[in-house]
Parts: structure tokens; sequence; C-alpha cells
């Protein structure tokens, strides 16, 4: 079992970093309620590809740091980021095999799960969304899941990381 | 996530995780730094010069208005001093720059790049050059997250400034819309009207401008008048924001109960309600209020009383029933 030694842990984190960057840019006004969920679509995918190194707490601190960044209750998107990945790993094996199209769906099914359950709790505190655009996210992370998903895989391959 | 929204004691784990993102928060707001002091550093002698000359013109007529203001200040606080108030005139203030990162799109908020080590304090007023922003909602040590007056769990007391009427103005979350609610119809309230901050909340400072009524809806079906107001501080364009310290905030400035020391004087009878808004404000500690402003009690409010204090604190705290 000396393959199976972890490695490229930094790799792993610095795509989270970029992730995040990508969650706090400035986009235009008429953009920012289409931003794709990134970090949280980092997260699905290292669950996905590592679901033994990447799952539910890590999942959850990086919604932690999300929380934070974005001002919004802490524990909020934890809590999302959190469930998402448990679901995510529960299928791994499913998704894993499924053709990009149809991984995408799947994405924009967990991706839209994330965004009830932070819509549910920004409800609870009384700052739900007034408007429909706020599922556009979702569409726009299935739309962009594809080239995250071969992005990150030849991350993955090429820093041989496991 | 309960215990955020209730009690704030992970407030310490939020601003500890906040250094963490700030050299973040950093990296993103960089491009938008470099691109500004490149824009400052190759734009034209012509277009300095105009610029200069401009700035010139305008710092002249505003030393004018200054000099009045210096005689009126001294006036007003003799006649203050003969009427046996203690009223003190005059804020401190720091000018911060806003971090360009975007927040949650659907609530109004905004990072700044000054922090506890910079004595800001939680509920602490944020200006800018035109009228009164928001105020201190999160506070790491070199970043602070502001909420803005548009939005939705955001209340500020104001005044309609040609005649004292005194009013709420809540945030509706759209940007650039503010809703005057509880205003009768009878109500002396016209299009136009400049609103102003009353101070009664104890937390922001008298008399800055907050917004301009734009619309008045008066409906004899109906037992209020649909008022709505536009923000006279330009919140969607303000690069940079002044934090303000109230005169009695001077004497510790980073206090993180900021209203328990206000209002302490002897003052006229609109004083006393700031007084009673600090204890209860002081009773729950942390943010707790500093999201959520305290709203003043039934007698600051205009003509319908009971009605409108009955139902002008579930308002801003949605959440206290869950």
């Amino acid at each position: 079992m000396a393959l199976a030694k972890p490695q490229g842990g930094f790799v792993i984190f610095i795509s989270f970093i970029v992730a995040l960057i990508l969650m706090i840019m400035p986009l235009p006004e008429w953009a920012e309620a289409a931003r794709p969920q990134w970090l949280i679509m980092v997260v699905i995918y290292w669950c996905i590809a590592l679901p033994d190194r990447i799952g539910v707490i890590i999942a959850w601190m990086t919604g932690l740091v999300l929380d934070v960044a974005t001002g919004s209750l802490l524990g909020q998107n934890a809590m999302a980021f959190g469930i998402v990945a448990f679901l995510a790993i529960k299928l791994h094996l499913r998704i894993r095999l499924f053709p990009l199209w149809q991984q995408a769906l799947s994405i924009l099914i967990l991706i839209a799960l994330y965004q009830i359950i932070t819509l549910w709790v920004k409800g609870f505190t009384g700052q739900s969304a007034q408007s429909w655009s706020y599922w556009l996210a979702s569409l726009t992370s299935m739309l962009l899941w594809p080239f995250v998903f071969t992005l990150l895989r030849g991350v993955r391959r090429f820093y041989r990381v496991r | 996530m309960v215990v955020d929204h209730r009690q704030h004691h992970v407030e310490t784990l939020r601003s500890a995780i906040s250094v963490l993102i700030y050299p973040i928060q950093y990296l993103v707001n960089l491009p938008v730094a470099v691109g500004q002091w490149m824009g400052e550093s190759v734009s034209t002698r012509e277009n300095l010069l105009e610029e200069n000359e401009r700035l010139r013109m305008q710092h002249l007529l505003f030393k004018a208005q200054l000099q009045k203001l210096a005689a009126l200040q001294v006036e007003n606080i003799r006649l203050r001093e003969l009427l046996q108030s203690s009223r003190k005139v005059g804020e401190n203030v720091l000018i911060a720059e806003l971090l360009a990162v975007d927040l949650d799109p659907f609530s109004r908020q905004i990072v700044i790049n000054k922090g506890s080590t910079d004595n800001v304090y939680l509920g602490q007023p944020v200006l800018d050059a035109e009228g009164i922003m928001g105020q201190i909602i999160h506070l790491g040590p070199f970043s602070s997250t502001a909420m803005l007056i548009t939005d939705p769990n955001h209340a500020i007391p104001v005044h309609v400034n040609r005649n004292g009427l005194r009013a709420i103005a809540m945030g509706t979350g759209t940007p650039d819309v503010l809703e005057i609610p509880y205003m009768t119809n009878s109500a002396d309230i016209v299009e136009g009207d400049l609103l102003t901050s009353s101070g009664l909340d104890g937390r922001f400072p008298r008399d800055y401008p907050v917004a301009r009524v734009t619309q008045v809806a008066k409906n004899p079906t109906q037992p209020y008048a649909t008022v709505v107001a536009e923000p006279v501080a330009l919140l969607e364009r303000s690069r940079e924001v002044l934090l303000v310290w109230p005169s009695d905030k001077l004497a510790q400035p980073s206090t993180t109960t900021p209203m328990s020391d206000a209002a302490t004087d002897s003052k006229p009878a609109a004083e006393t309600t700031s007084t009673q808004i600090s204890d209860t404000a002081a009773a729950k500690p942390g943010s707790e209020t500093a999201s959520t402003p305290p709203i003043p009690p039934a007698d600051t409010l205009a003509p319908p009383q009971p009605e409108s204090a009955a139902e002008a604190n579930p308002a801003p705290e949605p959440n206290e029933g869950q």
C-alpha cells in the first residue's frame, strides 16, 4: 500500500484558495447573481476524486471560511457544504462513471440543493432573496462543470494528487 | 449557526478567520487598486491641472462655508449652555477604503480596510461625503464588514429635515431604495424632503443626511401612506468611506458595547429615550444590536403610536420568533 500514501495536499489547498478568490472577485452588477459557485464545485470534485481524503469535515471548514469571506451567517455555508459533500461522497462511485454532461446534471442537483439549504437558512434569518435570479448560480455552475472537472482532473494527474 | 444568530459568542471565531482571509481579500483587491494607481499616474498633465483647478475652487468654497460654520458652532454651544444642555458638537472621523470584494449578492454589505487595530468598534456609523452609508457589523483586526442602510435587516431612525417629523427608514434589499413605514396619510411629508438621522438610536450621529423622499403615495383606503426614499450617500459608488466616532465615544473609542456610555449627561427629553435604548443595547452583548439597530420607542415615532411600536419591533428582527 505504499502507493496509497497521500500526497499533493498542497495542490488541493491551492485549488480551494483559487476558488475562494473567484468567489469574492468583483463582478459587474448584472452578473453577480449568476456567479458560479466555484468553491462548492471544487469541493465536490475532490469529494468525488478522493473521497478518502476530502470529506465532510474539510467541506465544513471550507464552508466556514466562505461564510466569513462573504459575510453571511457563520455556519450557513458550512452546513450546506457538509451536506453536499456527504451526498457527493455517497454517490461518488456513480458520478465518476457518468459521461460529462450527465455529471453536470448531477452537479446541478447538488448545487441546487446547496442553494436550497442556504435559502432556507436565509429565510429563517429574514433575508431571503426575492428574485428568481438566485437560481442562476446553479445553472452557470452546471454549464461550467465540464471545464472545472477537466481542469482539476488534469491538475490532479499532473501533480499526482492522491 | 443558531449560536451566531442569537448570541454572537462566535464573533471571535469569525474575527480569527477573517485574519486568514484578509490576504485573499487583499489579493482580490490588488488588480483594482493597481488599476486605479495606474490610471492616476498616467493621466495627462492637462487633466491634472484641470482637476487641481476644480478642487482648488471647491476648497475655497468649502473654506468660506467653514468659516461661517465655526462661528455658528460656537454660537450653538453658547446657546446650548444657556439652555443647560450638554450636547457636544463635533465628531472624529477616519477615512477607510472599500476592498473590492463581492459579498453575498442578496444582502447589502461592504468590506473596508480598517479593523479593530484602528479602534473601529461594532455598530460604528459609516458615512461617505454625501450622507450616512451604514454601520459596522463584523469586526476583524485589519478589516471589517459594514451593513448598508439599504440592507433588508437595517433600519435607521430619521426625521424630516423640514419639520422634524420622526420616522424610521428601513432597507429593502434593493439598491437605492429605502422604505418609510408607518407614515399616516395625514403626515406632513412630501416628495423631495430630506431625511436626516435623528440620533435617537444613540448610534448614528445626529443631523447627517440619510435619504431624500422620492415617492409619497397616500391611499385613503390604507391606514398608512407608502413612502419611498432614496439614500443620498452613493452606496454603490463610493470608494472611500468615513468612520465616525461620535463625540461621546471619544473617551473610549474601542469599546465593544458602544452605547453604554452614551447619553449619561443630563439632556433634554429626547435624550432620555436614547438612554433607554442604551440600556437594552448593553444588555444584549456583541453585535446583536449591531445588525439590528434599536428601533426608537413608541413616543419617538410619528402619530400612529401604539400600532407602529408594536409592528415596528418585529420588522428588523424577524427571527426572534423562531
